[in-house]
């Protein structure tokens, strides 16, 4: 079950590219939380590009909203690795993420325009999708620290709202 | 004597009387109103605690728009009757409703 997870995971960010190597057991808490944090890091690091880059204003509104919940969340995170004396720890899936998320940025920074717009968003919706997907089957049933499984539950449910949030900007593109 | 405390008797009966304002409490938790509908009448206060890390709003199209910042308060006083359906502008799949009296 969990191996099936992490390799969905894995192929859902690695779409073309070498694969990620299995991880052999179900993530720590200190992998978890760098997987978390990073999630929200380049859901910012988007954000930011599409706050330059649209000039539509739902897709500003719908980023700077991302910016500034994702914001937040990893404050949140932040303040409880400190607090339970965690030091996050780097990690495949992390790695994974980064990688995929430079690629998909390096793609929104060529386009402009309608074109931007629909590519960012399309990719905000998949985006969430993933992350939810993450959490609900990996993430929080891996996590052991019933603080930081709280905190991703909360952001669960938060990000879920992000993924119907930009399904709906993304029908009013059409 | 009896003036005397007839008079604190007298206010106590007038601002305990229904016809006075009542205040609606409204949490919010993980994203959700609740509850998710109210009922007010016009001059009521509707007060929302916000138990989230986020700042959310409680907003009108065409209406009133009340910030609502992270593990804070906001509140509106109603001014006019009607079905009010209100939403946060940041997480516009956060709804709720209120029906206001005259």
């Amino acid at each position: 079950m969990f191996m099936r997870s992490t390799a969905t995971l894995a192929a859902l960010f690695l779409v073309s590219t070498a694969p990620l190597a299995p991880a052999a057991e179900k993530p720590t808490d200190p992998q978890i939380a760098h997987i978390a944090y990073t999630a929200g890091t380049i859901d910012i690091e988007a954000a930011k590009l599409a706050i330059k880059k649209s000039k539509n204003k739902e897709i500003v509104d719908f980023a700077k909203d991302m910016e500034r919940d994702h914001a937040a969340v990893n404050k949140q995170a932040l303040d409880l690795v400190k607090k339970l004396k965690v030091t996050p720890e780097d990690n495949g899936t992390s790695k994974a993420l980064t990688k995929a998320a430079k690629e998909e940025h390096a793609k929104l920074a060529k386009l402009n325009g309608a074109a931007f717009d629909k590519a960012y968003i399309e990719n905000e919706v998949a985006y969430h999708k993933q992350v939810d997907s993450a959490l609900e089957t990996l993430l929080i049933p891996s996590a052991s620290n019933a603080e930081l499984k709280s905190l991703l539950e909360t952001g669960l449910k938060i990000f879920q709202g992000h993924e119907q949030h930009a399904e709906h900007v993304a029908g009013m593109l059409k | 004597m009896r003036v005397l405390l007839l008079a604190p008797m007298l206010a106590t009966a007038l601002f305990a009387s229904p016809a006075f304002a009542a205040t609606i409490e409204v949490t919010i938790d993980k994203l959700v109103f609740s509850p998710a509908s109210a009922q007010a009448k016009v001059g009521d206060t509707i007060e929302w605690t916000n138990n989230d890390i986020l700042a959310h709003t409680a907003t009108v199209k065409g209406g009133w728009d009340v910030m609502i910042p992270a593990k804070s308060k906001g509140k509106v006083t109603l001014t006019a009757a009607g079905a009010v359906d209100y939403f946060c502008r940041f997480h516009p799949n956060m709804k709720a409703h209120v029906d206001v009296a005259p």
